[in-house]
């Protein structure tokens, strides 16, 4: 066991919150086309107030802290905010587009040693990221203020989501991350909208993408490995929590509002009604999230890629049932594995693993949803 | 021999969970768990108090040490620590550093 994960076990024995994700603002100066986020101030916590949030977070002793939006700098206030963090001695993690970080923002990232900055980068072609950011010279500024960042000194991670407007250039961002000595990371995952919209999962892969992508090496390591079928479930593994949503993390929006986990947006309190502390205890809902072990779940007990399965309870959720499947997780195992799930079964769901499309032919051109 | 003098570096994270200090650096992301014994020695490193008055004051007071053996530990224990990056020590008393004003919790 490593040290990370024998730290995440004594937290969660300890009932404490090892990491909040927190949301300074939902605006944004870009309007990505799978964002799962309104971009309206509907009454931001003040300075003030997130002041407050974050001395109740080191007194419940949270360790890891991720700073991010909407786009954090649209606040002027953002630094300020990671000084007052730091010197709480959190882990700050910070989530930027990089477009406003400029040569006084970087030295100060720098200076208050954040841990990381992750910067989304959707391709290494202009036509594609900002087709995507819908903010024309966004890969160029964002490249920029990821230079001036390296520059400093300060850890820098691309994240690449992967969707079928740019499948085909993973590889460019990581060649992109090499030259700017930055980390790589992509995923797959696109979430629903917070308001329960699912049309943005429509830009996702499709399970035959997902075949493709989950047998590049470059990506997964050993594809047989990863791709192989699942074991057979044992004792422990429907005793096992399905993840850290609400047992060593939480989510807090710019308005206060708390969340099990930022993709997974079931109401469990507010910080400007209620202590911190008094919602993470007591809160009905953060209670009933944690009581739930894989043996709680009808479908997904029954299904053979149970002690495999990266199914988020938070997207299971917003399909109608925290306790249910989440599909594109069952479409993962699928395209992973050709072993259709349980779910699958159910619903008579078998989709293809293979595309007719000629390949090259599935990068497309995507308007934003209205 | 001289007093040392120890300080926590500003450049890590560290927040104590169960009792025990959880650190990490911010220079290369390692994580570090301390002891109850060296919990007690991070939280009095306030850069103004000798380590030799830590260890007589705090260590042999809370533990059932010998104060020689546990002088020895503890001065190996900063070294440690020093090398690593995430504490500052000094033959002279060390001011608090800025922009962080905070204490750990």
């Amino acid at each position: 066991m490593s040290l990370m994960e024998e730290i995440g076990q004594r937290a969660q024995a300890s009932g404490v919150p090892l990491s909040v994700h927190l949301d300074v603002t939902y605006r944004c100066n870009e309007r990505c086309v799978h964002c799962y986020l309104d971009h309206d101030d509907r009454g931001e916590m003040t300075t003030l107030e997130i002041r407050g949030v974050l001395d109740q977070l080191a007194d419940a002793g949270v360790f890891f802290l991720t700073f991010s939006g909407g786009e954090v700098f649209m606040r002027r206030d953002f630094l300020d905010l990671v000084e007052y963090a730091r010197a709480l001695m959190f882990s700050v993690k910070v989530k930027t587009n990089a477009f406003m970080i400029r040569e006084k923002e970087a030295q100060r990232l720098y200076d208050l040693a954040v841990q990381e900055v992750q910067v989304s980068i959707y391709s290494h072609r202009p036509e594609v990221h900002d087709a995507i950011t819908l903010l024309p010279g966004s890969l160029k500024r964002s490249l920029a203020g990821i230079r001036l960042l390296r520059s400093h000194g300060v850890k820098v991670i691309m994240a690449n989501v992967l969707m079928m407007q740019n499948l085909n250039d993973w590889a460019g961002v990581r060649n992109l991350a090499e030259e700017f000595g930055a980390e790589f990371t992509n995923d797959p995952t696109i979430t629903p909208m917070m308001d329960g919209n699912r049309s943005v999962l429509q830009l996702g892969l499709g399970v035959p993408q997902l075949h493709e992508v989950f047998r590049k090496s470059d990506l997964v390591g050993d594809v047989d490995e990863f791709c192989a079928p699942p074991p057979p479930v044992n004792d422990g593994t429907f005793d096992a929590y399905p993840c850290s949503a609400g047992h060593t993390l939480c989510y807090i929006s710019p308005y206060g509002d708390v969340f099990p986990c930022v993709q997974f947006p079931l109401p469990s309190g507010n910080v400007r009604r209620q202590k911190f502390m008094d919602i993470w205890l007591h809160s009905d809902q953060l209670n009933e999230v944690r009581s739930i072990t894989l043996r709680d779940l009808p479908v997904c007990s029954g299904c053979g890629h149970a002690g495999t399965c990266t199914r988020c309870p938070g997207l299971a959720y917003m399909e109608g049932n925290m306790r249910g499947p989440s599909t594109q997780d069952c479409e993962k195992s699928f395209a992973r594995t050709g072993i259709p799930s349980a779910n699958m079964h159910l619903k008579k769901y078998y989709p293809a693993l293979h595309s007719s499309a000629p390949h090259g032919l599935v990068q497309i051109a995507v308007a934003r949803p209205a | 021999m001289s007093p040392l003098y120890i300080a926590r570096s500003v450049a890590v994270a560290a927040r104590s969970l169960d009792g025990e200090m959880m650190i990490m650096s911010a220079k290369d992301s390692t994580l570090f768990t301390l002891n109850p014994v060296g919990t007690v020695i991070w939280q009095s490193a306030d850069g103004q108090t000798p380590l030799a008055e830590i260890v007589e004051q705090k260590i042999c007071a809370q533990f059932t040490v010998d104060p020689e053996e546990a002088t020895r530990d503890a001065e190996c224990f900063v070294n440690d620590l020093a090398n690593h990056g995430i504490l500052l020590i000094s033959g002279e008393p060390i001011s608090p550093a800025k922009p962080l004003n905070g204490g750990p919790r």
